[in-house]
């Protein structure tokens, strides 16, 4: 068996246009069993219409695809029998009630999972009876976790999963998608918030105009970008003369009344902040807050792509 | 079949728990039944007979009043609705599709317009002793003839109109008119010969004319026109909303 028969999701040479416009211009990737796979970008990167690809709702103008072994054009029934889905854009009718959401959707699998048992993993217990119109922004994201969880799916997919929610109910929702890849289900996620593809994806796929950029773990994304340590503190007192002369042995120094920062290279043998840290006690400066900063997926893709993601 | 029979349970709950519609196709004929029952207690009516004949006539009037604001209300709001929201986006992620939502759709509106009518006769008998039609199949036969027909131009406006706002506002001035000149709100012996050519225009005369006409006892041969041209409309009704309809 090769590896591209064994993955979840199978992508290759994936174009897309949408009248002029070119939404995904050949895009390639393996989605493993297990895996929370991200792809990151700013909107009208391509993501939507990659996911949309993969679940059959649109038609590639040219590539291959298999999700699940199964090509999503000619057998997208089987494949909407065996995966789950939330979309960036939808909705339930207002006044539908959160257990009769449950209950209508589980009838179109003829093996559902357990509605009830749902409603108490994903914290919705007590929205039994609530319509869906009076429900917050993240207990809706949660009910759609649940529909999308209702086919006891072996792939989830999950479209601008926190958009537009706050930090609480985004981390809620981030632990919820760690225990649904617990289970031993496959995730592919599209979302526009770096921290989320950081703490939450196993690969990210960078995408900007429609193309995969970087695809990799997001610790070896940061890691290839990390030629540069910063070391950052605040001085007690007023600046020693000496100090600035000191401290430009080991990095270039900026100053900014009481608040001084160090670059230096990311790889030297010796961290910069112990360099930094040597030099403040040998001349004996009283300092505070003294704290590093690291490369983030945003600085990986501002790198990659000249712009930054929301830009 | 789980999921559809699921379905219909669910829109028939949605649309009983919206109250305008479930007012204006249940509770809101069957009080102007009462208005006009009391109104022609009193007194006669031109080109009417007995007060008994005159009530009768008011009941196939009156179907044809829910079967317009049905048609043109609640279908064309509920389908531009559930596309503009994104409700037939969600469902075309599932194996069953969108098309179960609208077969539920015009299963509960069916159901709805013939709860109406039921309604309208029960008073009719009850309250004013109103026989019965002779050939109560006939009647019927008219009934799903013209509410199918009819139901076909809500299906086509909710496909051409770009949103649900538009859809209702739409709905709307194309309902009143109808209302009005059809003969489904007013008696069509009180209009004058000009406004009754109008009606002429407007589909729901055609409901009407065959309803009403039924009900008195008359064959179908005598209202060919009104079945042809509710044919028309229900074929070209299921083609041209089939070429409206869109997902999104």
């Amino acid at each position: 068996m090769t590896k591209a028969m064994g993955a979840v999701v199978y992508v290759e040479g994936l174009q897309k246009s949408y009248g002029a416009t070119v939404a995904v211009a050949g895009i390639s990737f393996e989605v493993q069993e297990g895996e929370i796979y991200g792809m990151i970008g700013p909107n009208g990167a391509g993501k939507t219409t990659t996911i949309e690809c993969l679940e059959g709702l649109r038609k590639p103008d040219q590539g291959t695809i298999r999700v699940l072994g199964l090509d999503p054009q000619r057998e997208g029934k089987a494949l909407r029998l065996r995966t789950g889905m939330q979309l960036q854009s939808s909705n339930l009718q207002d006044r539908m009630r959160v257990w009769e959401a449950l209950d209508l959707y589980a009838s179109f699998y003829p093996r559902a999972a357990d509605w009830k048992v749902l409603l108490g993993q994903l914290g919705l217990e007590d929205k039994r009876d609530t319509p869906f119109a009076k429900l917050s922004g993240g207990q809706k994201q949660r009910l759609f976790i649940a529909l999308a969880l209702l086919p006891d799916p072996q792939l989830i997919f999950l479209d601008e999963l926190t958009t537009g929610l706050d930090p609480q109910a985004r981390h809620t929702i981030w632990d919820l998608v760690r225990d649904v890849r617990a289970r031993g289900k496959t995730v592919v996620l599209s979302t526009h918030f770096m921290e989320e593809a950081e703490k939450l994806c196993d690969r990210v796929a960078i995408l900007d105009r429609g193309r995969i950029v970087a695809l990799d773990t997001p610790a070896a994304l940061i890691h290839r970008l990390d030629f540069e340590a910063r070391v950052l503190f605040t001085l007690e007192g007023s600046l020693p003369a000496a100090l600035p002369e000191a401290l430009a042995r080991v990095g270039r120094v900026e100053v900014q009344g009481q608040q001084v920062t160090v670059r230096g290279p990311g790889d030297a043998p010796t961290p910069l902040v112990s360099e930094v840290v040597n030099v403040l006690a040998a001349q004996g400066v009283p300092f505070r807050d003294l704290r590093t900063e690291q490369a983030t997926l945003e600085d990986v893709f501002l790198s990659l792509t000249g712009r930054a993601v929301r830009a | 079949m789980r999921s559809m029979v699921k379905m219909t349970w669910m829109e028939a709950k949605l649309f009983l728990r919206e109250p305008a519609s479930a007012f204006f196709s249940l509770i809101f004929p069957l009080m102007m039944l009462l208005i006009f029952g009391t109104i022609y207690g009193s007194q006669s009516v031109p080109g009417t007979g007995s007060t008994e004949e005159a009530i009768g006539a008011l009941i196939p009037s009156f179907t044809g009043m829910i079967i317009g604001m049905i048609g043109l209300m609640p279908i064309t709001i509920t389908m531009a609705t559930y596309r503009e929201n994104g409700i037939l986006r969600r469902l075309r992620t599932t194996p069953v599709g969108p098309l179960v939502v609208m077969m539920a759709q015009l299963v509960v509106v069916f159901a709805m317009t013939t709860l109406g009518m039921a309604l309208l006769v029960a008073a009719g008998r009850l309250i004013y002793h109103v026989s019965f039609p002779e050939n109560v199949f006939s009647v019927l036969g008219g009934f799903v003839l013209g509410s199918l027909s009819f139901f076909a131009i809500g299906f086509i406006l909710a496909g051409l109109m770009p949103t649900a706002r538009a859809a209702q506002i739409v709905g709307m001035v194309l309902l009143y008119p109808m209302l009005i000149l059809s003969g489904a709100g007013w008696p069509r012996e009180l209009m004058p010969p000009a406004v009754l050519k109008l009606s002429a225009y407007l589909p729901l005369t055609y409901v009407v004319n065959l309803l009403r006409g039924l009900w008195f006892g008359e064959s179908w041969a005598q209202h060919t026109t009104d079945v042809l041209v509710l044919l028309g409309l229900l074929v070209g009704g299921v083609l041209i909303s089939i070429r409206t309809f869109r997902w999104e």
